[in-house]
């Protein structure tokens, strides 16, 4: 990984950070196999560069991104952000990046455009998980954001963490990181963002409707059909004995920034 | 030697061998926890350690539910090894949900119990537990004795559990990752075999000009 110069944004946390060696080797990335310790395992022959990344849709300008260009060329900042996953436990991880809503801008949005859809690339050769029989999810791995989501200032796309560029496990060379939402919809990988009138399909949601929503705001008081939603574990702080549970907080504890985005939505049904 | 000697010492050989098993089904946990206490489990080293044990339940379960069979098809006799692996699934049953209740939910017993009412993998899991406690508590030969043919119609209660087991790890993943898949199939063929068990018997005593032990078991 080669380093990254980033001036330190506004919106971090000064909890304790997750240590690199568990935020590259706990992670969920389908792509590369359904266990924690796969993505560190067998994403080693995964090529992040070259890259382009495609922005089109509803946009005046369509663009091809080159990731060098990208990264020499966006103002980088160091975001240290909560990152909760679905499955109850959660991090704390200093990302690199920059607001989508920068990269959103260059392309120029029509009034037509409401939502944001994201595509993560297809490699079989170079990711086992997209080989074999059993497959847990239809590739290519889709996401997608209202565009007043994807504008909001604490949207990044994230090229780095810990002041390096991503590791492939971690969705190298740029992902998505929506810090209010359940970590599945931070998009790895990304080679398309298109901007649509309408709500795009979502990988989860497909794979099952009933258990991960469009929105997956982060929500103590929406149980996840099959658990609890209401605490979760800090990976790498509590240890094996004395566990520490915590307490989950609405929209990840970014209720503050995010909440008046969803005023009048019943977040029990959208959820 | 006189043949009497001969049989008390292949008993002996074989009272040895149950206590080896125990002795070495049980080195899992011990490893695990070892692992965990030690730092050696990762990054979410409760979930890991809980996980094992709920597999090496399965692992126990299934194990149970093969000596049977490999007795019917194969006429390989484990029988007197049966109970030492279901009395280890149930072991490991017992440290599966301590494990939980302890490591990861910190003896909160407001959410264990919400939890199990309300979640239906988990309520699953904790009824599977709970239908091994009756074969747990009458696994002795005096049980054995005293409930006569009724002993094998309660321990039958074997092929919920681990139907139950089999449900409750599929229950707890999200997607379909091979692992608890392929472990629903054992249980399922294991199962299906009681269902085939006595047509395949009728069948072979039919074909064969002398008949095997009509099966007795229940298991």
């Amino acid at each position: 990984a080669e380093a990254l110069k980033a001036s330190r944004g506004p919106y971090a946390t000064d909890e304790k950070l997750t240590s690199l060696e568990d935020v590259t080797t706990y992670n969920n990335f389908y792509e590369f196999g359904t266990g924690k310790t796969d993505p560190a395992s067998n994403s080693g022959n995964f090529k992040p560069k070259p890259w382009r990344v495609k922005v089109d849709g509803l946009v005046s300008k369509p663009t091809e991104f080159d990731i060098d260009e990208l990264i020499a060329q966006m103002p980088l900042e160091e975001r240290i952000y909560r990152m909760r996953c679905v499955e109850a436990w959660s991090m704390v991880i200093p990302w690199t990046g920059f607001q989508l809503s920068e990269l959103l801008n260059k392309v120029e949005p029509l009034s037509s455009a409401k939502y944001v859809a994201f595509e993560t690339v297809v490699r079989p050769d170079e990711m086992p998980g997209q080989q074999g029989l059993f497959q847990p999810l239809d590739w290519p791995y889709v996401e997608g954001l209202r565009l007043d989501e994807a504008m909001h200032p604490l949207t990044i796309l994230a090229v780095g963490l810990y002041g390096e560029t991503l590791p492939n496990q971690n969705g190298a060379p740029i992902r998505l990181v929506v810090p209010w939402k359940y970590g599945f919809k931070g998009i790895k990988s990304i080679v398309r963002i298109s901007l649509v009138d309408k709500q795009p399909p979502t990988s989860w949601n497909m794979q099952n409707a009933r258990e991960y929503g469009f929105y997956a705001n982060v929500n103590p008081e929406v149980d996840h059909p099959r658990w609890s939603q209401a605490t979760e574990r800090r990976i790498g702080e509590d240890g094996f004995f004395g566990s520490g549970r915590r307490k989950t907080l609405p929209f990840n504890g970014y209720g503050e920034q995010v909440a008046s985005l969803y005023s009048g939505m019943d977040l029990k049904v959208y959820y | 030697m006189a043949l009497t000697d001969v049989a008390r010492l292949a008993k002996r050989r074989g009272d040895a061998l149950i206590w080896a098993l125990y002795g070495a089904g049980l080195l899992p946990a011990l490893w695990y926890f070892y692992l965990g206490s030690t730092g050696g489990l990762g990054a979410d080293p409760v979930k890991t350690f809980e996980r094992h044990l709920g597999l090496w339940t399965l692992r126990f379960l299934i194990l149970t539910l093969t000596v049977s069979p490999l007795r019917e098809i194969f006429s390989i006799n484990l029988i007197r090894y049966r109970r030492a692996l279901g009395l280890l699934a149930f072991y490991y049953g017992v440290m599966h949900f301590s494990a939980y209740m302890i490591l990861d939910q910190a003896l909160d017993l407001n959410t264990v119990i919400a939890d199990i009412v309300k979640r239906p993998f988990i309520t699953i899991g904790m009824a599977s537990l709970a239908l091994l406690i009756p074969l747990a508590v009458t696994s002795n030969a005096w049980s054995i004795r005293r409930l006569g043919r009724n002993w094998m119609k309660l321990h039958r209660l074997i092929y919920v559990a681990a139907a139950g087991g089999a449900i409750h790890f599929i229950l707890s993943v999200k997607s379909w990752p091979a692992e608890p898949v392929i472990y629903a199939a054992i249980v399922t063929i294991l199962l299906a075999w009681r269902i085939v068990r006595p047509s395949f018997l009728r069948w072979r005593r039919s074909t064969q000009t002398k008949a095997p032990r009509p099966a007795r078991s229940a298991s």
